[in-house]
Order: C-alpha cells, then structure tokens, then sequence
C-alpha cells in the first residue's frame, strides 16, 4: 500500500497501464513535458517519451478526433481535454463518433478510448474551469461516464475505463485533486464500471451522490445522526452511465426516501433521471417525493457566488430533514 | 529597422495532363498498365450507371436519399487507384466510386441508403471507414488512423476525401494542422465541385485556390483538373509514394463539378445555371478517359450492357434481403449489452410481438407497387 493523492493516484494508473499494454497512449494539451496543468501525467513523457505521451497542439476536436482514428486502428488512446468547460469544441467527436462507431459498423469498428477532463467547482477558478457538464454524456447512447470519488476508486476506474472496450468519458473532480490522501495498493487493481458503492449504510433515508458530493453527502449523513438521530445510506454512484439502477432501487426499497445530490444544474440534470428510475423501480416503497439538491439553473455564477449554487452540507441536510419529516 | 520579406519559398501546381479537347500531353502521361486503366474506366463507368440507377431508385421510393456523384468520377477513381489494399480510404458521403473500387458491394452502398445499418459495415479484412455525414469530422480520424500506422511502424497510407465546403469546417484546419506537425502519412484529396449545396466556391473562400490552405500548414498542396483522371492519378501517385516515404502529408485539390443534385432532395435549379452545366458537360471525365482508352484500343465493347446488367443483379438481391430485424438494433451499441438496454431490447421484442400483422393469407393480392416518381417511402411501407 501506497499513501496517494487523486492526483498521484490517476498517475499510477496511467503508468500501469502504459507498462501493460503498448497500444495505450496519452495526447492532450500540455500532457507531455509539463505534465499536465494538474500533473496528472507528470513524468510519463520522461518514462515513455512524445510519441506515446503527445503534447498535441491546443484543439480539442482533433486531439478527440485524431484519438477516434488512433482507436479505429487499434490503438487505445487516453485523452486529456484540460478542462470540461473546453470539451464542446469536441463535443461532436465524442457525441458523432466516438459514441456510434460501433453502431455503425455493427461491430466492424469500436472506439476503445478515454476522455478525461477535471470538473467541477470548489477550485476558485474562472469562467469555464468550475462548472459541471457530465449531464451532456450521460445523455449519449454508445458512451459510459465515470466518476471517481477518491484516490483509490479513481485509480481502479481508470485501470477499467482504459481497458473497456467502449469510449469512456472520465470526469475528475477538481475539488478532490488534492483533498485526501488515501491507501492504495501498489498492484493494480480495477473496478467495475457500472457499480455504485454503498459508501454508509442506513435505514432511514438514501443520499444519493457521486464525485466531489460525497463527501458532502457523508458529512450530512454525520449531522443527521448526531443531531437527529436519522440513519442515511449513502450512494457512491461511480459510473453514471451505464446507471446502476439495481442498487439505488434496492437502497430505495429499504428507506422509502430519497435525496439527490449533484453540482449540475438541477433541471434535466442526473437527479431527473435518477428520480424517474425510482419511480419506476420503487414507487410502492416510497414514502415521500425525491428531492434533488444540484445547482441552479443559470448559466455560470463566478467563484465569488459559488457557495450559493454548489450544494454544501446544510442544504442536503435541510432537504433530508423535509423528506423525513414528509 | 527595414521590413525585409520572408523568402517563405511557397507554390502551388495545377496539373492537367489530358484536357477535354483530347489533348495529351505525353511527357507528364503516368505509366499506368493496361489491366489496370481497364479497372479504372470500368469503375468510373459502373459509378455513373449506378448513380442514375439509384436516383431513379430514389424517386421510386425503393433507397432513401442519397449524394449523386456524376461528374466526380475522375477524382476519385485517380485517386483510389493509386492505394494498395493495406492502404486506408476514409470517405465522406459522396464518394461511390471511390468505394466500388474498394469492394464495397453494390448491395450494401444500397442498403445503406436505405437506411439499413447492414449498409456501413466493412470487410473483417477491409481498411476503409464507412460513409461519415458530418463535414469534415472524417478528417482528425483519417490523421488519427495515419499516426497509427506510423506508430505500429506499418507503411500504411491513409487517403481521406472530402469536398469544397468542408475547407471552411474547423475540423479541416485541426486535421491539416496535426498532421503537418505530425508529419503523418496521410494524402487529403479534396473533390472542389465548385458548390456546397447552394453556396459557390467563391462564398466559401476568399483563396484563390483550395491548395494552397496547405501552405500554411508546412506540406505541399497540388491543384490538379479533377476532371481528368491521368492528372489525378500522377498526383495521387506522387502524393502517396511521398507518404510512403516519410515525407508527410499532401492535399491534393481536384477541380471538377458535380453535374447532378447535392441530394435528392435538392433541385439545383434554384441556384445555379442551365449553361455553367452545360459547360461542365464538356468537360466530362469519362468521355475523355473513355477517347483516349479508344486510342490504345482498350475500350471494352459492350460494358455498359453488362455493368447495366451487374447493376440489375446487385438490386434483386438488395430486394430480396430478409427486412431488417428491429432487434438486432441493441446488438452493438456496446461492446457488452448494459442492464437497461437489455431491458429495452426486451420491451420492443414484446412490443413487436403483440403488434405483429398477421400474414397474408393464401392468394390475396399484394399492394401495389409504388408509382413511379413517388418520392415517400413511408406510405408504400405503412
């Protein structure tokens, strides 16, 4: 065991990867001799040089697009787009190819790749470097998004996202980067993609979480025991898709109470879904409506308003306390 | 401090061998084998007739829409002819001709259009991608499938097409700009039919020539008269073995015309005029190539009946495919069926199989076949 960062943590399993299998190869902006701007490749172009860790030039389309030619011939490319709210200026590479290869040509072609970007807000940062997008993905048919929620499953996930052989978009929480240092084993080890994990169990209500809100969810889970005496079971969703549905039903079925918890917008967002596979799946055990915590409906904020959108321990606590008292 | 000039040192070539009068011009002819310009006139040929064939197809309701290529079939041929089957062909949409020399049968380019996925599956042993829609957006594959060659050290050349209007795509510019920083084998033949839908070349671009874009990025780009096969042929040639060589990238821009629709559900009539087709008839890539074949006495008599004939064949056994199962829809949409799509899969197996129509019974008539000219599908289907 190892004591790592996410950051540290994704590095180790770049390098073990890239050990593993010759066809794995990084391109991105600034990838190479920098590292990357969050060092999650730092020293690979040492080990590997700049034909396998590409510093490619600053255009996401092509880094994306290059990487769905480099797939196609077999190769399995791990992009890195320097910021999520960059990502649609290859939106359509991931939405139009990447995604439908397969579909295509029945099977003829896959596109055996990862996209990964930071997200998310709690980093103080501009216009387009705190926000939340991964609704955008979740929406498309042919692609999984992943979500770690440490250093230990972000490395696991990624060991999986590298070896899946469907595109996968891996969205890193910045907020985490450098949260927590955790214990990681030095072998690698992966995860399968397409499980929550029950974080905390509970009986009398479900938050339901992934990225950087569970740790938010945890900590409301503490006040509601402490100050309420209420069990919460907490979700770490992990994959956001393909959903794991079969989890949250079962957690559901249990506490007849759910709570969403997201920093995407709240409208259309992976709450809706999440609420309408509930529905669907455990209406009858339901005892309350499900409440989503996510943030507001406008189109940036600015880090000085952030505190306002972002949910932070008090609103979730103050939306499980409606739910229980429904 | 003078200003002094860059000797920058920057050239474009037009290249045109075999002009439309006949004219040859023997110093620059290309050293192509006789079996093999045979091949080239046949596919050029077998690309026109099937291309008149499918848009009466079109009319009467039997393919969906398609891109006609009429007029283009030099510039692909030329081109194409130039790639050994190790070789990469990444199309856009229009390039039918390019894809009967690659072995695309003609019962799959129909079943493509008409909306069967069956249609956009290649060969296990083909290296070409399937028809890609979205302009420009094949080009950053075509670069990326060219970095992997280079990368597994194979030798391989990938030669991707795409048309005039895609130059203004930002897609274009990023593939130009990775693959001269990349220095990749990669050959970028633009067909310039002088028309992106209603929107002529001279809107599309303040450059004199499509060409010359190549410049900017640090790799040679030829202008060649895409109507004339040799031209196009001696330049893809060179393009290729440049590629083969490590020596990188090339655009090659074909002038040539698209004497048809955009689609067919465009009538060009709205933007363009009687007389500039009429001028771009004269110019026609087959009849030429089909007068100098004549000279070295290797036109082949009676192809047109039997390429007719090949054509009819390939449409009865498009005709005669099973319909297209709705289930098989799931199959690859992931390599791995997810939880909730096999869920799907089965609520449209249960859906079909309530909703299911009884067969016929024994000696009803069938429906009418469509009219001739009808252009919904929708209605002879229902």
């Amino acid at each position: 065991m190892v004591k790592l960062n996410m950051v540290k943590a994704l590095n180790l399993a770049l390098l073990q990867e890239m050990e593993r299998d010759p066809d794995v190869l990084v391109l991105g902006e600034d990838v190479g001799v920098d590292g990357g701007v969050f060092r999650v490749t730092e020293d690979l172009h040492r080990t590997f040089g700049g034909k396998r860790v590409i510093d490619s030039p600053l255009a996401e389309a092509a880094i994306v697009g290059t990487a769905v030619g480099m797939a196609l011939y077999g190769l399995k490319p791990v992009c890195e787009i320097q910021f999520s709210g960059f990502a649609f200026q290859c939106f359509h590479q991931i939405e139009n190819h990447a995604a439908r290869y397969r579909q295509r040509t029945q099977g003829r072609f896959h596109c055996q790749m990862v996209v990964r970007m930071p997200y998310g807000g709690g980093v103080r940062a501009l216009e387009h470097h705190s926000e939340s997008e991964e609704q955008f993905y979740a929406q498309v048919p042919g692609l999984k998004l992943v979500v770690p929620s440490g250093p230990r499953n972000a490395r696991a996930l990624l060991v999986s996202a590298i070896r899946d052989p469907d595109p996968v978009i891996f969205f890193e929480a910045k907020a985490l980067y450098h949260a927590h240092k955790e214990e990681v084993p030095e072998e690698t080890e992966a995860l399968p993609i397409g499980q929550a994990r029950v974080a905390q169990e509970g009986r009398d209500l479900t938050l339901i979480a992934y990225g950087a809100m569970v740790r938010v969810a945890l900590e409301a889970a503490e006040v509601l025991r402490a100050e309420d005496g209420a069990e919460a079971e907490v979700i770490d969703l992990l994959t956001l898709s393909p959903l794991d549905r079969e989890t949250l039903v079962g957690s559901v079925a249990k506490t007849g109470r759910a709570v969403v918890v997201h920093e995407a917008p709240r409208s259309f967002g992976p709450g809706a879904e999440i609420a309408a596979s509930l529905m669907e799946g455990a209406f009858l055990a339901l005892e309350a409506p499900i409440r989503r915590v996510a943030a507001v409906d406008v189109p940036w904020v600015g880090f000085a308003r952030e505190k306002a959108s972002v949910p932070d321990v008090p609103r979730v606590v103050a939306a499980a306390r409606e739910t229980l008292a429904f | 401090m003078p200003r002094t000039p860059l000797d920058l040192r920057l050239s474009v070539d037009h290249l045109s061998i075999l002009d439309s009068d006949g004219n040859l011009d023997t110093a620059l002819e290309p050293d192509i084998a006789a079996g093999d310009l045979k091949r080239m006139y046949r596919t050029m040929v077998l690309g026109r007739r099937l291309d008149e064939r499918m848009v009466r197809l079109q009319r009467q309701g039997r393919i969906g829409t398609f891109a006609p290529i009429k007029g283009q079939e030099a510039s692909q041929i030329g081109a194409v002819a130039t790639l050994r089957r190790e070789d990469w062909m990444v199309p856009s949409f229009r390039e039918t001709a390019a894809m009967l020399w690659r072995g695309w049968p003609i019962e799959q380019l129909l079943a493509f259009f008409a909306g069967r996925l069956e249609g956009g599956r290649p060969a296990p042993d083909q290296r070409d991608l399937p028809i890609t829609i979205p302009v420009a957006t094949q080009l950053p594959h075509a670069v990326g499938l060219a970095y992997a060659a280079q990368y597994r050290g194979d030798d391989a050349v990938v030669m991707a097409f795409f048309g005039d209007g895609a130059t203004s795509e930002g897609d274009f510019h990023e593939a130009m700009n990775f693959a001269g920083v990349w220095h990749v084998p990669v050959v970028l033949v633009c067909q310039n039919n002088q028309w992106a839908i209603s929107v002529p070349i001279k809107k599309q671009t303040h450059s004199r020539t499509l060409a010359q874009k190549a410049l900017a990025y640090g790799f040679p780009g030829i202008q060649v008269d895409g109507n004339d096969v040799l031209a196009v042929y001696a330049a893809s040639r060179e393009a290729v073995l440049r590629a083969q060589a490590g020596e990188g990238p090339t655009l090659i821009e074909c002038v040539t015309y698209r004497l048809g629709v955009h689609t067919t559900a465009d009538d060009p009539t709205k933007y363009r005029s009687e007389a500039e087709v009429r001028e771009w008839e004269r110019k026609d890539p087959l009849t030429r190539f089909g007068a100098y074949l004549e000279k070295k006495t290797l036109l082949e008599p009676g192809l047109e009946e039997e390429l007719d004939a090949e054509i009819a064949r390939a449409v009865a056994v498009f005709e005669s495919l099973p319909p297209a199962d709705p289930l098989t829809m799931f199959e690859h949409a992931y390599g791995e069926l997810p939880a909730h799509l096999r869920a799907q899969r089965q609520e449209v197996g249960e859906r079909l199989a309530r909703t299911a129509p009884d067969p016929p019974a024994a000696g009803e008539p069938l429906p009418p076949p469509p009219m001739r000219g009808q252009r919904k599908t929708s209605r002879w289907s229902n």
